[in-house]
This record gives structure tokens, C-alpha cells and sequence, in this order.
């Protein structure tokens, strides 16, 4: 069957909290603040939002029913997408077949975490069944261990070397540098890349986000109520989510988005060419470079070639991770999965944060996250237009 | 190749003693069916019933076709090392101060994938077989090992953590005056043991086998009388924080049931050296071995207790016997749960009957003291927890694997 577009509906008002490396706040307090931001500036009130989506990791023992309450909400459509890397773009397309079909007006898509000084072990020693036994037993090393393992088995097969992931971080920090909130926001050089300590061989510092506390969130709607609210908006010309794609596979290479970028491409009827800047989700360097290759942008096991041959500055020939990602600007729990979309939606709308990329007309956003076991289980993308 | 074992320096008395640590060793229910395994040195992972795939992580539902008869099978350990890294940051304190930590993505020959331990012999790209073993938290882990053996891979420091390797370490044998104890000495002797600390109660009193003991290299005798609380207290008070492992050899074997023996004398005598001499020892030896967990290469590893397999299934004709026996092996349990803070192994060895007079009139097969003790050596560079010697005690616990009640019935005749 023919997919359905998302006409009508419209995402907008991009709300960041600003980062910080520790909170003694919890995870409601962050979440609360985005969602204050954005009856704040949509000039709503509580009642209103009909809709709500959050998605946190660390606001257990809650789920977003108790939020309701926490928040004064009274919504009709209720969704909690803990999905990490890919909970932004989960958000984005069930909230806009809420609000086609008439079941919410106003959707808040919220995401945020706290970071306690010791939440990060917690987080990491109970992230899933699988973890506890049968990852964390082994060194203990976190997602950094499970990537670093990824990310070897990938240079390995497609003959990646650590300088073509350095570009890729390089250029994301000069593209942070004009961001207030970033957690990196000195320069980084090649020379200090591959000179920074060994985390997880061969991932070192600068192939690691900084964990940290912060929240992000939009609203979904339809495009005459964003018109009314007086609110930039952007298009979604499509989108595409996967789970557990390739369990044959015996090491991560490819994620879930080779199943499904036929459909990504055809249904936005656009090309990768056609993208004017890319999003990818960029825990490690390694999975944007996938990424480049898995939604088109080049053949299977070309990234590195792509890499060389690009500049991905926001000035470049393929501007990517435009604020600068999470791998500068830090990652906040499940805000991480909203970075991009967030920045996205200010570019395509001339409200940037830090540097705008010129003439940013549409582009792809990409999510990817959970690692349960020995791989990134989640992969989704949209492609977004600038409205008419 | 690893790089052999540097025979520790004699530790400064003043220096802190490093305290041990675990890793996590929290589990699901389903996944302690690998902790099983790995307690009696088996590679056992879950195969589906009905459509014969083999699964890892554990699981409660097969993959393949959602049966839920996925129980724990041995199967091939083989497989190829497709990637490794080595782990310099980590979150988990015990881990933090034993980093650089190698672990690796095994492809398994059977299907699954594992995140595994490496040894330092198991290269990238090559083949490796898997074992399951116990890590310092009681719970099992996977480690992967070279194909074939190398040279000096017991001294491999990861491996080191999750075996009991008698090498360089010091050990308690408790009793010396029987033929169990003299082969037990022998045997960690040539098992490379830097000390063989060998108790004897009333040392003056000559008995058989004295003068070979005294000759095995390494070999210290010690006053020990385990029925004794003081002269138990004394020897853990002198040499305590220099013993890495306790063997228990305290014996007292007498044939009779319950009902056919008269009095309780003789109950009285084998509860005092078997029951009380064990709570005597892990009261003066538990808590230093729980201390010293972590204290380097000799850092303290394992109590042993030798158990008659009779624990497990009451034999009417020693029937007094296995009922004290089996008071052992729930002290052994007990004892299991209070030193695994310090990382330290409680192993359990049940043997058939042993080839010693006390057991003249059993028929064959029997256990010859120098098989229980090599056998217990072997358990201990293994990492092993629950080990069965002799083919009575396999007999045994295959038969009330399958059914108890029969087994007891069997017991009878």
C-alpha cells in the first residue's frame, strides 16, 4: 500500500535548555523547562497541548502518564519514546499522523535528561536485560566498548583510518564554535584527535560524547495552527523507522535505514543530491560515517572516500551536524536523539543558533540509537523541507 | 605467547592491602543457566527444541521461532575473533584498576555472537574457543582462548582473575596424617604452590606416609588439630594472611545408619572433625581470605571442601556419615555466599568412594587419593566451583539429575 504523506501536518518552534556537564536537577525539571519554553513562545497555555511525547532516560520511576500530572497537562494523545538516538524522529512521525487524523490539535515532543554526578554508571549497568548479562560484565566499558568494537570491525572492512573520523569531528567543532550551549567549543585540531587519550582502542577522547543535562522540543501541528500561532514551520516530505534490522548480520555494518531508504527517497521524491545539509546521529563517528553510505549519500563502504572528498562545514560541500552534534555539543540522555532535528528545523527556518548554512532549503535527518546488546537496534531518518 | 608469572616478592607488612572488588554480578534468572555451566567447567548455551537454533544472550523466547523449550546444551566451543579493543576508561571500579581490559566480538561456529573476555593469546581475525567461567563476582562470564593451548597461558592475568591457580600461591592442606592429605600436598606441590603448609595434630605420633611428606618440596609442617578451636585460631593468627587456599582434609569416615548405630559417639566424633573442624576453619580463615581477595598475584583464591558425594544422596550403609557430610555441604554454601565480597571460591569436590581402608569392603570403582587430589588441582586452575571425581560420583549425579526419589531407592540396596 501506498504510504500516506504527512500533508497538513507541520513541525515548529524548536526549544533548546541549555547544557550543562552535571545537574542536581532532576529529569522533570528539565523537561518542565522545554515544555515551559514552548507555551512561553508559541504564546499557548497549559491546555492547549493535547498531545504529548517525551522521552528520557532518567525520569523513571515515571512514565509520561505521571508526567501529566506533574506538568498540569490534560491530553488527549499521550506517547513515551525512550528510544534514545531515534526518539526524535519516532516523535516527529507519530505525532504528525496524530494530528492528520484529527486525534490532537497540539503536540509537544519533549526530550530530556538530568546527569547526577554518578547517573551515567547507573545508566549504564541496567540499560537492558541483554547489557546486565551478557556486555556490562566485560570491562564495563559502556557504549564506548560496544562502538569501539563496531568502529574496529569497520576500518577494518572498509579501510576507514582514525584521520577520516577525525574530519568528521573536526568539522562538527568548527561548526559548534558559534554555539553558546556547546559542551566543546575549542577548536579542534588533528594533531590533539589522534593524540587524545585511548578510551576504547581505537575510539579515543574526541570520538566520544560528553554526557550531560539538558532537554530539547518542537511542536507538531497542523500548518494553518502554526500559521495562526504566527510559527515557522517546516514540511516533512517523509520518514522511515526500522528496529532490529540485519540480526544476521554477525557485526554491525550497515543499519536498519538500507531496508528502508528507497521508500525514504522516493516518497520525499528527492535525491541525496537534493539535500541542501545532513543530520546524522553521531555517538561515534563511525555510525555517521554508516550513515553517509546507508541513506544513499554513497555506495556501501565508500564513507571513507565521502569523507575525504567533502568538506562538512556548514560553509562546505556537505554541510553536516550543523550546530556541531553531540560529539561538541554534548549529549544530553534522549535530547540526543532530538539534537538534530531540533537544529534542522532552525535551519530550514532562518533561525539558527550558531551558523546558518546558505540556501537551506530541505535536508535529512537521521536518528540511530540503543544499543541493547552488541549494536544500534533503532534507525530512523526524515527528510524536511523549508515551508512554501 | 603470555609472559610467565613473576613469583611474587614477600609482601611489606606495612604496605596497604589492596581490598577486593567485583564486577557486576547481577543476572537474570535465565542467564545464571551459563553460571551453572561454568561452575562444573562446561560450555553450555541455550538450543532451540523445535527448531535447533542456538542462542546468546539468554533468552526466554527462541529468536527464530518463539518456542520457550530453549534449555542449556553443550555445544561447540569454536568460533573466530572478529573484532577486539581494549578497554582504558571505564565506569566500574573494579575494572578501573585493572584496565587496559581486552574484550572481543566471538562469532560461534553454532550461530550466536558473544561479547567475551580475551585472553591475551586469542588474536583478531583468528580462531579462538570459548570457555565459560566464573569472574570475581560468583556469576559466569565467556573468555575467549586461543585455539590450541600456548605456553605459560595459565599465567594470563585475566584468565588469573577468574581461576584459582595453585602457581606461586600458598595453601592449607589441614590434615597431613592421611593418605588424601600426603597426595594433596604432593599434588599442589607439583603444582607449583610457593608454600604447602601441611597441619598435623600431635606431630610426635608417627604414622604412615610421614617421611614422604616431609620430602615433597615446599612443604611445611604446621600444628593443626582441627577439633581444637584454639590450635585452629593459633595457626590462622601466625600464617593466616599467608595462605591463598584451604583444602580441607579433616576426615573421619565410619560405616552405620541411623538407626543401626548405637549411641552417638561416633556421630559425635565426625560431626566434631567434619561439621565443627569446617566452622572452625572458616571462622579463623574466612575472614582473612575475604580480605586478601585482591592482594596480587598470591592474593587469596579458594577454600576447598572434599566432600563425600553422599551429601547429595544419603547412603544407608554410611548412612551417619553422609548426614554429616551433607551438613558440610550446606555450610560450604553458606560459606560460598560470605566470601564472595572478596572474590574467594568456595569449591565443592564430591567424590565416590575412596581406595583408603576406611572403605576396604566397598567394591570398586574407587577413588585413589592421588586422582581426589589431582583432581581438586586441576578444579582450581580451572576455576571450577562444584567437581565430581570418580565414576560413583558421576553415576550420582547423573542419576538424580534425572531422578531423585529412584536414586534413593537405589541408595538402599
Amino acid at each position: 500500500m501506498q504510504r500516506k504523506s504527512y500533508e497538513g501536518a507541520v513541525a515548529c518552534l524548536p526549544v533548546t535548555i541549555p547544557y550543562r556537564r552535571y545537574s542536581t536537577n532532576s529529569a522533570q525539571w528539565w523537561l518542565g523547562r522545554a515544555l515551559h519554553e514552548l507555551i512561553k513562545r508559541a504564546g499557548l497555555r497549559l491546555k492547549d497541548i493535547d498531545g504529548f511525547a517525551v522521552s528520557s532516560f532518567t525520569v523513571g520511576p515515571d512514565t509520561a502518564v505521571g508526567l501529566t500530572q506533574h506538568f498540569g497537562l490534560s491530553p488527549r494523545w499521550l506517547d513515551h519514546i525512550p528510544f534514545g538516538g531515534a526518539s526524535g524522529i519516532v516523535a516527529l512521525r507519530r505525532a504528525a499522523r496524530a494530528v492528520q487524523a484529527g486525534d490532537a490539535d497540539i503536540v509537544a515532543c519533549v526530550a530530556g535528561d538530568t546527569n547526577h554526578v554518578d547517573s551515567f554508571r547507573k545508566t549504564l549497568s541496567t540499560f537492558s536485560r541483554f547489557a546486565q548479562d551478557a556486555v556490562y560484565p566485560y570491562g564495563s566499558g559502556g557504549a564506548n566498548a560496544s562502538f569501539a568494537l563496531i568502529t574496529k570491525h569497520y576500518m577494518n572492512s572498509y579501510g576507514a583510518k582514525r584521520e577520516d573520523f577525525a574530519k568528521i569531528c573536526i568539522a562538527q567543532r568548527d561548526n559548534a564554535m558559534s554555539i553558546p550551549h556547546a559542551m566543546m567549543k575549542k577548536k579542534l585540531t588533528l594533531d590533539e584527535y589522534m593524540s587524545a587519550r585511548p578510551i576504547a582502542d581505537p575510539i579515543h577522547l574526541f570520538d566520544c560524547v560528553m554526557p550531560c543535562a539538558g532537554a530539547e522540543a518542537f511542536l507538531v501541528c497542523r500548518e494553518d495552527v502554526a500559521k495562526s500561532l504566527n510559527l515557522p514551520s517546516i514540511r516533512i516530505l517523509s520518514t522511515i523507522e526500522r528496529h532490529n534490522a540485519f540480526p544476521n548480520d554477525p557485526m554491525q555494518i550497515r543499519g536498519g535505514w538500507e531496508l528502508d531508504i528507497g521508500e525514504l527517497w522516493s516518497m520525499a521524491a528527492l535525491t541525496p543530491k537534493d539535500v541542501d545539509f545532513v543530520q546524522t546521529y553521531d555517538d561515534y563517528p563511525v555510525i555517521s560515517m554508516m550513515q553517509f553510505e546507508d541513506l544513499g549519500f554513497c555506495a556501501k563502504g565508500a564513507g571513507p572516500d565521502f569523507v575525504r572528498s567533502h568538506t562538512l562545514t556548514n560553509d562546505g560541500t556537505f554541510p553536516h551536524n550543523t550546530s556541531g552534534g553531540q560529539l561538541s555539543v554534548g549529549q544530553a540522555g534522549a535530547a540526543g536523539g532530538f539534537l538534530g532535528l531540533v537544529e534542522a528545523m532552525r535551519q530550514l527556518t532562518s533561525q539558527p543558533l550558531g551558523s546558518q548554512v546558505p540556501n537551506a532549503n530541505a535536508c535529512l535527518v537521521s536518528g540511530f540509537g540503543m544499543i541493547n546488546y552488541d549494536r544500534g537496534l533503532s534507525s530512523c531518518a526524515a527528510v524536511l523541507a523549508r515551508a512554501a | 605467547m603470555t609472559e610467565p608469572l613473576v613469583r611474587p616478592r614477600r609482601k611489606n607488612p606495612l604496605k596497604r592491602t589492596r581490598l577486593p572488588l567485583r564486577p557486576q554480578g547481577v543476572r537474570s534468572r535465565t542467564a545464571h543457566g551459563l553460571t551453572a555451566a561454568a561452575a562444573e567447567g562446561r560450555f553450555a548455551l541455550q538450543i532451540c527444541l523445535d527448531c535447533d537454533t542456538v542462542i546468546y544472550p539468554p533468552r526466554d523466547a527462541c529468536p527464530s521461532c518463539l518456542s520457550a523449550r530453549i534449555p542449556f546444551r553443550e555445544v561447540a566451543r569454536g568460533g573466530t575473533l572478529i573484532a577486539e579493543t581494549a578497554v582504558r576508561t571505564t565506569t566500574d571500579p573494579y575494572f578501573r584498576e585493572r584496565t587496559p581490559w581486552r574484550v572481543g566480538t566471538v562469532k560461534l561456529d553454532v550461530g550466536p555472537v558473544v561479547v567475551a573476555h580475551l585472553h591475551g593469546d586469542a588474536v583478531e581475525g583468528g580462531r579462538v574457543r570459548l570457555e565459560l567461567k566464573l569472574d570475581k563476582s560468583g556469576s559466569a562470564v565467556a573468555i575467549a582462548l586461543p585455539e590450541k593451548d600456548t605456553e605459560n597461558m595459565a599465567d594470563d592475568p585475566h584468565l588469573r582473575e577468574m581461576t584459582c591457580d595453585p602457581k606461586f600461591r600458598r595453601v592449607l592442606i589441614t590434615d597431613g596424617r592421611t593418605g588424601v592429605g600426603q597426595a594433596m600436598a604432593k599434588a599442589f606441590s607439583d603444582a607449583g604452590a610457593a608454600i604447602v603448609f601441611v597441619g598435623l595434630a600431635d606431630p610426635w605420633k608417627p604414622f604412615a606416609g610421614m617421611a614422604g611428606l616431609r620430602k615433597i618440596e615446599r612443604v611445611e609442617i604446621v600444628p593443626l588439630d582441627v577439633t581444637d578451636t584454639e590450635s585452629v585460631t593459633e595457626l590462622a593468627e601466625q600464617n593466616g594472611a599467608r595462605i591463598d587456599i584451604v583444602v580441607n582434609t579433616a576426615e573421619h569416615i565410619r560405616a552405620g545408619g541411623v538407626v543401626d548405630r548405637h549411641g552417638l559417639t561416633i556421630a559425635r566424633e565426625e560431626i566434631d572433625v567434619r561439621y565443627l573442624g569446617l566452622l572452625r576453619l572458616a571462622q579463623a580463615f574466612g575472614p582473612i581470605l575475604r580480605f586478601r581477595g585482591a592482594d596480587g598475584v598470591n592474593s587469596a583464591a579458594a577454600f576447598v571442601n572434599l566432600l563425600s558425594v553422599h551429601a547429595l544422596m544419603n547412603w544407608p550403609a554410611y548412612g551417619g556419615y553422609c548426614a554429616t557430610e551433607a551438613a558440610c555441604l550446606s555450610a560450604a554454601q553458606c560459606m560460598r555466599a560470605e566470601l564472595r565480597p572478596g572474590g574467594v571460591k568456595v569449591v565443592t569436590v564430591f567424590f565416590g568412594p575412596l581406595d583408603i581402608d576406611w572403605f576396604q569392603t566397598v567394591p570398586p570403582p574407587k577413588v585413589t587419593p592421588a586422582a581426589l587430589a589431582d583432581a581438586v588441582v586441576r578444579a582450581l586452575q580451572r576455576g571450577l566451583e562444584d567437581v565430581f571425581v570418580g565414576d560413583v560420583a558421576e553415576d550420582i549425579r547423573q542419576r538424580l539429575a534425572v531422578n531423585p526419589k529412584a536414586l534413593e531407592r537405589e541408595m538402599a540396596n
